[in-house]
């Protein structure tokens, strides 16, 4: 255009905008801004081309590379299995029993499985396995339902008295609040500290053994040493659940307890329900 | 006297100010300027109807390319097995979820990455989050992902949890909530949340609307009758979520935390790698 007006002190040329006597400067774009802004440009054409990106009717354009992240996850998840493969199938094939003979195998599932108990058990178990109150302490050898591997296997496979696993270990106690007076229940809680700590009542303690001899040894056992079949738990060891205090006593008595462990065999994979048995079982109390 | 204001020079004499003489004659940092068709906008911007009028359409493109994918959103998402709508008591303690804000450190989303599967299960599909209003994704991880949360521990772990995180896990930062479990609900509205979410396009049918109230109850109440809600909600969990006798939120919660992620059966499912 004829008219543009070049400004006298810079000599850039102006818009022809004048505000109070200012003038805007027609400065163009620095070089190297405007030429990024071209290889933007360039590369979101080169990307749209080349990777998923238009949304159409039925799907997007599916780019000429063929990126597909769920194809990219199964081949990662496929190739991390295969360098695992051999292991695997040899503790897929393994007796449980006897799997802490072979020691690289072993060693394997124990890695294995504690990387699975601590994303998934830990939560109750405690990221120690040390439990905590109604969370049994893995640590220890005083089993609610049986330390060996198969025990300890098919207690994580079937999971504890839920309603998602027709093999679940089940057992009920009843609540004895309804069943026995309130000074038979405090008779009863004396017995049950007398067999694991000198601070009782020993009065009191004789009335409640017999009470527990009628009530409470068909499933704890005439000795109160427990049974492992239906997940009586040994009341002579000093170790407890949900607590050892007559208070604690009194309301498990009462109220009854009713432990609940999901069935892992419908979440993990077989290999991981075996290696995190044998993490369990090495860690100290594996009979 | 002079005054002060003369002795500065003006432009001309400065030598600080470059002159136009001091400028080469072609200025290397500018490009052509006349290209013609470019400068034409000052027609549009001296015209304020033909401003309006293209102002209009260069909005509407815009407009077209973001919304008018939204209208075939139906095509992005999978035909899964299993599917359902929330039951009364799962969507009540979705509500809860919402207004304590657990989205702010959970997220619900299992993106499809080896270590995510790996850990938390299944990658995420985009018809588990078809029915949810709005969608509890999050974008950030203080504590675990929830997509699949439901089942993996007994109700009674999530009471503890509730109540106070640390009994169980000792290194959680989560806050308490046990006032849940103290806060009694009636599901007086139920029937309504169930419309409302109707209207915003999930099926409920006239059925699970009219039933509302019943299921709502039911579903924490393993010695009601129950049938009528697990054949309207396939794979509802009934329990006393909670152990008191009373609905509180607490219980609601959990009936919501249980479903997660439970519904889809991946039995059946194949993955389409278009996706």
């Amino acid at each position: 255009m004829a008219d543009r007006k070049v400004d006298k002190e810079t000599g850039v040329e102006t818009t022809g905008h004048s505000w109070d006597g200012i003038e805007e400067l027609n400065n163009p774009l620095p070089r190297w801004w405007l030429w990024c802004l071209y290889l933007t440009m360039i590369w979101g054409l080169g990307y749209v081309i080349a990777y998923p990106a238009w949304p159409m009717v039925s799907g997007a354009t599916e780019g000429v590379l063929g990126w597909s992240t769920r194809a990219n996850v199964a081949r990662d998840i496929e190739e991390h299995e295969a360098k695992n493969a051999p292991l695997v199938t040899a503790l897929l094939g393994a007796e449980m029993d006897t799997l802490t003979d072979d020691a690289d195998l072993n060693r394997y599932a124990v890695a294995r499985g504690g990387a699975v108990f601590r994303a998934q058990c830990s939560q109750c178990h405690g990221s120690g396995a040390a439990g905590a109150k109604g969370y049994p302490n893995l640590l220890d050898n005083d089993w609610l339902w049986g330390g060996e591997m198969a025990q300890i296997a098919h207690t994580i496979r079937h999971g504890i008295r839920n309603d998602t696993d027709d093999d679940a270990r089940y057992s009920e106690m009843p609540a004895f609040g309804d069943i026995l007076e309130q000074e038979e229940i405090a008779a009863t809680v004396e017995y049950v500290i007398s067999l694991s700590s000198p601070d009782h009542d020993a009065a009191l303690a004789t009335t409640g053994s017999e009470l527990f001899a009628d009530n409470c040894s068909s499933c704890h056992g005439e000795a109160a040493m427990g049974d492992k079949d239906i997940g009586a738990p040994n009341l002579t060891d000093a170790i407890w659940l949900y607590g050892g205090d007559r208070e604690t006593l009194t309301y498990t008595i009462v109220n009854a307890r009713f432990g609940v462990m999901p069935a892992w065999g419908q979440r993990l994979s077989e290999e991981d329900v075996r290696a995190v048995s044998a993490y369990v079982h090495g860690l100290g109390g594996g009979e | 006297m002079t005054k002060n204001i003369d002795k500065i020079p003006g432009p001309a004499e400065d030598p600080k100010v470059s002159q136009l003489s001091d400028l080469p004659q072609e200025i290397p940092n500018e490009l052509p300027h006349q290209s013609g068709f470019l400068d034409k906008h000052a027609i549009l911007e001296r015209s304020p109807t033909l401003l309006l009028v293209f102002s209009l359409l260069v909005v509407s493109i815009g407009g077209i390319v973001e919304i008018a994918p939204l209208f075939w959103l139906e095509n992005t998402i999978e035909d899964v097995e299993g599917m359902r709508p929330y039951s009364p008591l799962e969507l009540a303690g979705r509500d809860i979820y919402v207004r304590e804000g657990c989205y702010v450190c959970h997220s619900q989303m299992i993106r499809p990455m080896r270590d995510e599967v790996e850990r938390y299960g299944h990658y995420s599909l985009a018809a588990e989050s078809q029915y949810d209003h709005p969608f509890q994704w999050g974008s950030k991880r203080t504590g675990p992902d929830l997509a699949r949360v439901g089942g993996r521990y007994s109700d009674a772990w999530h009471v503890d949890h509730l109540m106070d995180p640390q009994s169980v896990v000792p290194e959680s930062i989560m806050p308490k909530y046990a006032f849940l479990a103290d806060t009694k609900i009636d599901g007086e509205h139920i029937g309504d949340l169930l419309s409302t979410h109707r209207f915003v396009g999930v099926p409920y049918s006239d059925e699970q609307i009219e039933q509302a109230k019943f299921d709502f109850e039911v579903q924490a109440d393993p010695d009601g009758e129950y049938d009528g809600l697990l054949e309207r909600y396939p794979g509802a969990a009934v329990a006393n979520f909670d152990g008191r006798s009373e609905l509180t939120e607490m219980d609601a919660l959990i009936s919501y935390l249980q479903m997660l992620g439970t519904l889809v059966d991946f039995s059946t499912f194949t993955p389409d790698a278009s996706r």
